[in-house]
This record gives structure tokens, C-alpha cells and sequence, in this order.
């Protein structure tokens, strides 16, 4: 019953597109040559995942989901700084 | 006409995104990919945030698109310059075509500090510069 509406119709396209996306971050998550370019394609997940929650709320008409789109940006934020952190200094620190 | 709106900006900010990770998929090097993903998906994300923020219609739902909105635009170039340094900390190559290299010589490899007037020339070919790979235990 909701693919019914509109909202579901422009959200499945979107949700195809970001999927799309979705899918070549991970290919460079998998190919990155080094270690700080897996880093950026494991932020730009993060963001994707973050559209892609703020869709399905559109589509679920369910607008606390975008409270999880909240937390998912600070802990993706948190994990990129963490990530980077890692990278310059190392792990003996 | 709401409807319209909403699919608009959701639209537009998922063909953004998708345009970041096909930046972040066939660019040549970490600083040009860094760059398609970090400004490509904050106004992606930024679209399909006000795109649910129109289609809900409401103040509480608009409060948190914007909230997230602010937190994207005021966190992801601070994570961005944070992996750059690190980046270029670590050694990882410049693409071949790159001109010039400015902070080359200007940054003290053992302290992480930045000198505004090193004694080093400025270099305006940049080879990629392997050598400092192996210097980031202080």
C-alpha cells in the first residue's frame, strides 16, 4: 500500500540512487590504495546512510526515524575524527 | 505543490550524493576524491533533509532538519582537514599532474607543527615525495 502514493514513487527512485551510490563508496572502501582514502569512502557511507534514513522516513511517513539521522552524523563524525587521529599518530600514542 | 517541492529537493540531493561517490570512485588521487565526497554529500544530504522537512510540514520535524543540516555543514570539513593532514603526514602520493606542492618543507614532521617561514625554497614541481613515509613516530 505504499507504493501507492507519491512520495514512495520520487523515495524509491531516490533510495535507488543513493543505493547506486551506496554501492561504488564500498567498491572504493574494498580497492582504496591506502588507508586514509578507505577513510574517506567510510565517511561518505556514513553520509549516504544518513540521506537514505531521512528518505525512508519520507516514504514510512515516520519523521522520528530522522532523530536516528541525528545520532548516525555525530557517530560517523566521532569515527572519522577517531580514524584520522589513528592515522597521523599511530597507535603507539 | 508541496509534493512537488519535496521531490525536487530529494531528487536533486540524491543525484548529488550519487555524483560524490562516483567523484570518490574515479578521481586520481586522496585530495580530489576528499574533495568530491565532503562537498558533494553535505549539500546532498542537506537537500533530502529539507526535502523531509517539507513534506512533513511541521515545526518540530523542521527543527531537526535543520539541526542535522548545521551539524553536516560544521562537522564535515573539520573531519575532512583532519584526514588531509594525516594524509599528507602518512606520505600518500600526489597525482602526477599536480603543479605546485605549498606546504611543502613547511611542516616539521616530527613536532606535526606548522612554520610560516621555513628555511626551505618553495618547490614548484611536486614529484610525489616518498621519503617522509617512515617519519611520523616521534
Amino acid at each position: 500500500m505504499i507504493f501507492l502514493s507519491f512520495e514512495s514513487l520520487y523515495g524509491s527512485i531516490s533510495l535507488a540512487m543513493l543505493s547506486g551510490g551506496l554501492f561504488l563508496a564500498f567498491y572504493r572502501l574494498v580497492r582504496g590504495p591506502s588507508l586514509p582514502d578507505r577513510v574517506v569512502a567510510l565517511d561518505l557511507i556514513a553520509t549516504i546512510s544518513v540521506a537514505m534514513i531521512a528518505v525512508y522516513a519520507v516514504i514510512t511517513e515516520k519523521p522520528i526515524l530522522l532523530d536516528v539521522a541525528i545520532v548516525v552524523a555525530l557517530i560517523a563524525f566521532l569515527g572519522t575524527v577517531a580514524f584520522a587521529r589513528y592515522v597521523e599518530k599511530g597507535v603507539s600514542q | 505543490m508541496k509534493e512537488f517541492f519535496a521531490a525536487l529537493l530529494m531528487l536533486t540531493g540524491a543525484g548529488f550524493a550519487l555524483l560524490a561517490a562516483i567523484g570518490v570512485l574515479r578521481f586520481p588521487d586522496l585530495l580530489s576524491r576528499m574533495h568530491a565526497a565532503t562537498k558533494c554529500s553535505a549539500f546532498g544530504v542537506s537537500c533530502v533533509m529539507l526535502a523531509a522537512a517539507v513534506h512533513f510540514a511541521e515545526l518540530s520535524v523542521a527543527t531537526r532538519a535543520i539541526i542535522t543540516i548545521t551539524f553536516i555543514f560544521a562537522t564535515a570539513p573539520v573531519a575532512a582537514h583532519m584526514i588531509g593532514r594525516a594524509a599528507y603526514f602518512v606520505g600518500v602520493p600526489l597525482w602526477r599532474g599536480t603543479v605546485t606542492d605549498e606546504l611543502k618543507g613547511h611542516y616539521d614532521l616530527h613536532t606535526h607543527r606548522l612554520e610560516s617561514n621555513a628555511p626551505s625554497t618553495r618547490s614548484r614541481t611536486a614529484p610525489a615525495d616518498q621519503e617522509k613515509g617512515g617519519k611520523v613516530s616521534s
